[in-house]
């Protein structure tokens, strides 16, 4: 229908809703249905632009709406209903708020004649989401409807992005209103109050240049800021990378934004991050921090962190400026535009950094980087017998860098070791929940990213606890046939609580293992789907190639070495330049008290 | 190398400052429901602290609110809350008026004092020192409606507690920037970062002590959300 003459045309609330997600270019959305949300679904059912995936759990839903999201770089849209629906989201929001991933969630709710008498499946959706979503609405009016849903779109996807949810009372949506027209050209940018920052103040790309012209041993550090900022600002950094020849290294999120095959990659920074680029951090002069917020796993001991060096930090939201590490020099805007304007002038200024000594030094500081290199951190010895976890992962990119590959990945030590031994080379291939760290986040997430990519190879790094947060979730993934590979890195624990167990509170693994697994080749069996099983280390690769030679979803259950810990590790309350190398490399170490507390 | 600061941003020896100190910030909120607790939900939710707070619809016609809150913390805690208010959605402008420029703010109290004999009469006489208005009397108490700084409320709160001080309601500082420029009046020159008093506040006193200290200090935040 054209735009004219759907402006002011009225309609009922499930109608106006419906439109106003084909307005916004939605093509899918991820929902379960219930008692509040039946208008809604009946409109679903008529009309066939919005296509909706059923998932078997609301959390489910948000993640998957992550993975689409972040894998696409569209808003993720998720409907379920009032009360149990909704509250079953709130995971999945909070997730998306740390990990700035555009997602409008729409909940059911009881009429409005009944909100606040305790009605059945009633809960204050807006009330509990307030702070776990970047802004909420409850519509009262089907006439304001339009407007809201609209707005929620736009709030969601602009500045920092994050999780919108806009509440749905039964009756607002069974009566008629008046639809309005999505704002259109230069209105579209003009919110009443939410104004987010977008291009920096010049004075502050000035003193970054500056600093960045006078250092003697610089180093990027971006996160997932570069990747929200588009693949554009992706490019520019890697432009801006090779001018420079600084060394860069990423957060977990950001991985991607710069190729891990390039010649100035360190590898990923914090708490399991490599020797080289932790060192770095912690020796750097000059910190040029792109889309990262200084997150406690990266920083570790705020008291030792980068101890001599000015820092940079470039964030399209200024409360995470000066939040955990003061900076010398903020800059308030969008990395890519940020980015590009310090690449301009830094060409202009360059001739300056021919000096003699600043070459010197650049050389000097690369060749302390090689140093750290050799330590060769992420070394590994795979024997004969069992799997090491590291070396299926590493053999999983080998035989997959070649295809559109996305991963995603669970929580815990599997995560780690993807991050480690996955070489990313693009942006918006790598999926995992940084911020909050939810176990069950990857098989939902896949199946999202599979429907926003549908010549993808989705790969699910998975752990064997976590899966089976989120393993009902298999049904949704054979009843839309995506082609989802589960990845199992099986070893009965939860690998992560088992590591600390052993490294912080004596080797006393309290409830850490899973006894009682299912059987996953069965499970895949039961779901309808391929399952494989590999246990030998020389069948690895055959596995992998018959996993990819399988039309449909597969569960690979990978059962590797029980005991291997994730290394290298920054234990609790130390300083980047006080890590753990491997099992050989703790004897004498103790972790302070003031390091147990910590997370 | 030196520290190399662009004119906007906070410098870090500011930043660095241990030192504890009240702020008084007014925020300009679209007047929708919830917009109270998102505020509130804030600081409880970060952790931060509120000495008082108070919330009134100042423009019916476009249903604008203003929240005036006073808090404390480091320059590093101040410039946190600030970022985090502006980042709220239905929020249009926030400004600390400690900050920027002078500023005066004003509380009204009701407190009522009970007793006879000396001690009634001598409160009515302070309380007449204190230009306060009785607002309710018995035979033996009075309700004393005064109106002044937060420091003023406190130091006859003080004095009435011997006379038999049975009650106390106050309603929170509402604040306002001295000078002809409004608070979203984009034409007018921002007061430029003079010599501001922010109160010093020491961590154990930061809530109860009528006896503050003050501390000479720069003002060189200039982040404000700006309609």
């Amino acid at each position: 229908m054209p735009r004219d003459t759907l402006e002011g045309r009225r309609m009922n609330g499930a109608k106006i809703l419906l439109k106003a997600l084909q307005e916004q270019g939605v093509e899918v959305v991820f929902g379960y249905p219930g008692g509040a949300v039946l208008p809604i679904y009946d409109e679903i059912f008529k009309q066939n632009q919005v296509r909706h995936i059923l998932v078997r759990h609301e959390q489910g839903a948000v993640h998957a709406a992550e993975g689409y999201a972040r894998s696409t770089g569209k808003v993720g849209v998720v409907l379920v209903t009032s009360g149990p629906g909704a509250t079953n989201a709130v995971t999945g929001l909070t997730d998306a708020l740390m990990d700035s991933v555009p997602v409008v969630c729409l909940t059911g709710q009881v009429p409005t004649h009944l909100i606040g008498n305790d009605a059945f499946q009633e809960a204050d959706t807006v009330g509990i989401t307030r702070p776990c979503t970047k802004h909420n609405y409850l519509v009262k009016d089907a006439n304001k409807l339009a407007k809201i849903v609209h707005e929620a779109f736009y709030v969601a996807r602009s500045g920092r992005p994050g999780p919108v949810v806009v509440d749905l009372p039964k009756d607002v949506v069974m009566e008629i209103g008046a639809y309005s027209t999505a704002p259109r050209g230069i209105k579209r940018q003009q919110h009443k109050t939410y104004r987010p920052a977008h291009s920096p103040d010049p004075a502050s790309i000035e003193a970054a240049v500056d600093l960045m012209i006078n250092a003697d041993k610089p180093l990027f550090y971006t996160g997932g800021g570069v990747i929200n900022a588009g693949p554009a600002a992706a490019n520019t950094l890697r432009q801006l990378v090779k001018e420079t020849g600084f060394p860069i290294t990423s957060t977990l999120m950001g991985l991607g934004s710069y190729p891990a095959s390039g010649k100035n990659w360190l590898g990923m920074v914090g708490m399991h991050g490599t020797y080289e680029s932790n060192w770095a951090m912690h020796d750097c002069d000059v910190m040029i921090n792109i889309g990262a917020r200084f997150d406690d796993r990266v920083t570790g001991n705020l008291k030792h962190f980068s101890p001599n060096s000015h820092k940079i930090h470039v964030d399209i939201d200024s409360s995470s400026v000066n939040k955990n590490v003061i900076v010398d020099v903020p800059i308030i805007g969008d990395a890519g535009v940020a980015l590009s304007a310090i690449l301009k002038l830094w060409k202009e200024r360059k001739a300056q950094r021919k000096a003699p000594s600043k070459t010197k030094a650049l050389k000097a500081w690369w060749m302390d980087i090689e140093k750290w290199k050799s330590r060769d951190c992420l070394a590994f010895r795979q024997g004969k017998k069992t799997i090491k976890p590291q070396y299926a992962i590493q053999r999983l990119f080998e035989l997959t860098k070649k295809r559109k590959t996305f991963i995603t990945t669970e929580v815990g030590q599997h995560q780690m070791w993807a991050a480690q031994f996955y070489r990313f080379d693009k942006p918006n291939r790598w999926m995992t929940s940084g911020g909050l760290g939810t176990m069950g986040y990857g098989l939902p997430a896949a199946i999202g990213v599979q429907l926003g990519n549908p010549d993808g190879l989705v790969i699910d790094i998975a752990g064997e606890a976590s899966i089976l947060m989120n393993i009902q979730e298999l049904s949704t993934a054979v009843q839309y046939r995506l082609p989802v590979k589960l990845f199992i890195i099986n070893n009965q624990y939860m690998g992560m609580v088992r590591q600390w167990q052993e490294l912080l509170h004596g080797g006393r693994y309290s409830e850490s293992y899973t006894d009682s697994l299912p059987d996953f080749v069965k499970l895949a069996d039961a779901y309808g789907m391929a399952g494989l099983r590999v246990t030998d280390p020389a069948k690895v690769d055959d596995t992998i190639k018959e996993m990819m030679a399988i039309d449909g979803p597969v569960i690979v259950d990978v059962c590797v070495d029980q005991k291997e810990n994730c290394f290298p590790m920054i234990p609790s309350g130390a300083p980047h330049n006080e890590m753990l190398l491997g099992p050989d490399d703790d004897a004498n170490r103790t972790v302070s008290e003031e390091g147990m507390v910590l997370v | 190398m030196s520290s190399n600061i662009y004119e906007g941003a906070v410098p870090v020896s500011v930043l660095k400052d241990t030192d504890v100190y009240r702020h008084t910030i007014a925020v300009l909120v679209d007047n929708e429901a919830g917009v109270l607790a998102r505020v509130v939900g804030l600081f409880s939710g970060r952790g931060y602290n509120i000495e008082s707070l108070t919330v009134s619809v100042v423009d019916d016609d476009v249903q604008l609110s203003r929240i005036n809150l006073v808090t404390s913390g480091t320059r590093q805690i101040v410039e946190q809350i600030k970022a985090q208010l502006c980042r709220l959605v239905p929020v249009h402008t926030v400004k600390d008026l400690t900050d920027e420029g002078p500023s005066v703010g004003r509380e009204l109290a009701l407190i009522k004092v009970s007793g006879t004999g000396d001690n009634r009469v001598e409160a009515l006489r302070i309380g007449d020192i204190f230009r306060c208005n009785v607002v309710d009397s018995t035979t033996d108490s009075f309700v004393f409606e005064v109106v002044g700084t937060s420091e003023k409320i406190d130091a006859f709160i003080n004095l009435m507690k011997p006379l038999g001080l049975a009650e106390v309601s106050r309603t929170g500082v509402a604040a306002i920037a001295r000078g002809s420029s409004g608070m979203e009046d984009k034409a007018s020159p921002k007061p430029k970062a003079k010599k501001t008093v922010a109160k010093k506040v020491t961590k154990a006193k930061a809530k109860t002590s009528p006896k503050r200290k003050s501390a000479v200090k720069k003002a060189p935040s200039k982040r404000t959300k700006k309609r």
